[in-house]
């Protein structure tokens, strides 16, 4: 495949540097959705299914536009519609397509304990390779916006790629391709972040929306997909976006210094009952020094 | 059960007299399956714990048949622990004479055992690690079924998985750790231990010199019924 060419930046469950690290550079890769001029009309939902060749399932009705609960293992992007009350009583629908947010510092790269089950490409692209995937379910506990799901059927971990094979050819990703309003854009991190911040601030001046923000947390280091809110003091409102994302502390120390106190640890009692081998020796019945105990 | 517990010198002994059962057939199939499982479950746990050590994947199966048995060695673990507890619950409990023996335990780790005070079947060592692993089973196994199912649990409860983490890290690296004594002791440091959980016999001076009380109680009366101190 065509993005094996991508140089890689991190690589998941590897003992040592990433074979690559630090070799080749290249511009970050970026997906920017604009909330305010989402519609919720679902072509990015199908055109994630057509590209990647998932055909259409089951839907899950709940008193919504909603397609079902949340992302699937073969459904990837999912608009999340949310009931909103503004501040004069009005209702609003806020229309959030949600996705894999590409992570600079991946939760689920972190906890991922197969060797090269998970990459992140030079351009920012954390990628699942299917291959070397043992199904373990540890980057569902890595993830901050529960993305990774699991195909109980050949036990692997699927998720957004940000069309990994089409980016990689130099096309933008089927989402991006199928939005008729343009409220999706790609292209670098730099080029979008303007262009976000841009948008912010023509809804803050010319349409008098406040709040409105770039969604690009900070926690995770940025993100490879951001949003334009009208609310960013607000995320959790478009369906539980969080506010402050960051990998989780449990699966920091577990992956970080528990794993070298644990190693340690089990050193140290290897090494230490080799040395009581060497200071004391076996415990030997000398038949001698019990003759006079004898019952 | 009914096997006689001293067992007329099938070979050569020395003058020392017999050998006495101390693990019936029963009890050492049962040890030895729970040595499978837990070694299993170790390997695969231990290849997952660290980039450094995922080749031990490798040597049973690879990484997703790993991950695919994990979970059910576990679970025949889990049995394994529940059958031994049956086995030697009464055996296992702690009594006056341990606590006694645990003032004392310097002495048995520096071989100095003429200090020691008697002790029944199982010194106190032996008990703590049977309650390390009965215990460590228990949290493995709950903390186990929620990683075993982590999507099961809803995003709003994912306190749950990471909890389910913590606690498996750290029951894991306990039972660890009582499995490197466990070894050591059984195999290079009390002679004729290893054997007995082979052939299940010891020597009468062995029994007499690790535990007294248990070799008292078993010689004194050979009836069957006596096998238990």
């Amino acid at each position: 495949m065509s993005q094996s060419t991508l140089a890689v930046r991190r690589i998941s469950g590897h003992a040592g540097p990433a074979p690559g690290e630090d070799v080749e550079r290249s511009e970050l890769v970026c997906k920017l959705i604009d909330t305010t001029t989402c519609i919720g009309c679902k072509a990015c939902e199908v055109a994630c299914l057509e590209w990647n060749g998932y055909t259409f399932t089951e839907t899950v009705f709940d008193n919504s536009y909603q397609t079902m609960p949340q992302t699937a293992w073969n459904y990837w992007n999912l608009i999340k519609f949310n009931e909103h009350e503004r501040e004069d009583g009005s209702i609003t629908l806020l229309m959030r397509k949600d996705q894999c947010m590409h992570c600079a510092d991946p939760g689920c790269l972190a906890a991922c304990p197969a060797d090269g089950a998970i990459v992140q490409y030079t351009n920012g692209i954390v990628d699942f390779q299917q291959q070397n995937c043992i199904g373990c379910g540890y980057c569902v506990s890595g993830c901050p916006f529960d993305i990774p799901k699991f195909n109980p059927t050949t036990k692997k971990m699927f998720k957004c790629t940000l069309c990994v094979d089409r980016v990689s050819e130099g096309l933008e990703p089927a989402c991006i391709k199928s939005c008729p309003t343009g409220c999706l854009h790609f292209g670098t991190k730099d080029d979008m972040k303007d262009l976000a911040e841009t948008r912010a601030k023509q809804l803050r001046e010319n349409y008098g929306i406040e709040k409105a923000g770039v969604y690009d947390p900070a926690g995770v280091d940025g993100t490879g997909v951001i949003y334009v809110l009208h609310d960013i003091t607000n995320p959790e409102a478009y369906g539980g976006l969080p506010k402050n994302p960051h990998v989780p502390w449990v699966v920091r120390i577990w992956k970080g210094p528990a794993k070298w106190i644990g190693n340690l640890a089990m050193l140290g009692g290897i090494l230490g009952v080799t040395l009581h081998y060497l200071r004391y020796g076996p415990k030997e019945i000398d038949a001698e020094k019990h003759e006079g105990k004898q019952p | 059960m009914s096997t006689s517990q001293v067992i007329s010198s099938r070979r050569t002994l020395g003058e020392h007299g017999g050998r006495i059962l101390r693990y019936t057939l029963s009890e050492r199939v049962h040890h030895w399956l729970g040595a499978l499982f837990y070694i299993y479950c170790l390997i695969t746990g231990l290849a997952f714990w660290s980039p450094y050590m995922y080749w031990l994947a490798a040597i049973v199966g690879g990484g997703p048949t790993a991950r695919f048995w994990h979970p059910w060695f576990g679970l025949a673990f889990t049995v394994s622990m529940v059958w031994m507890y049956k086995m030697w619950d009464r055996d296992m409990r702690i009594t006056d004479a341990d606590r006694r023996w645990s003032k004392a335990m310097e002495y048995y780790v520096k071989n100095e055992d003429e200090k020691l005070p008697p002790v029944g079947r199982f010194n106190y060592g032996q008990k703590l690690f049977f309650w390390l692993m009965l215990y460590g089973v228990i949290l493995l196994l709950i903390s186990g079924i929620g990683l075993w199912f982590v999507e099961g649990i809803p995003w709003s409860l994912r306190w749950l998985r990471y909890i389910a983490v913590t606690v498996h890290v750290i029951a894991a690296l306990a039972t660890i750790g009582g499995f490197i004594i466990h070894v050591y002791m059984g195999t290079a440091m009390v002679r004729g231990g290893f054997t007995s959980i082979i052939r299940g016999e010891v020597s009468e001076d062995w029994a007499r010199t690790h535990h007294r009380l248990w070799y008292e109680a078993v010689t004194k009366d050979r009836g069957p019924e006596k096998y238990r101190p």
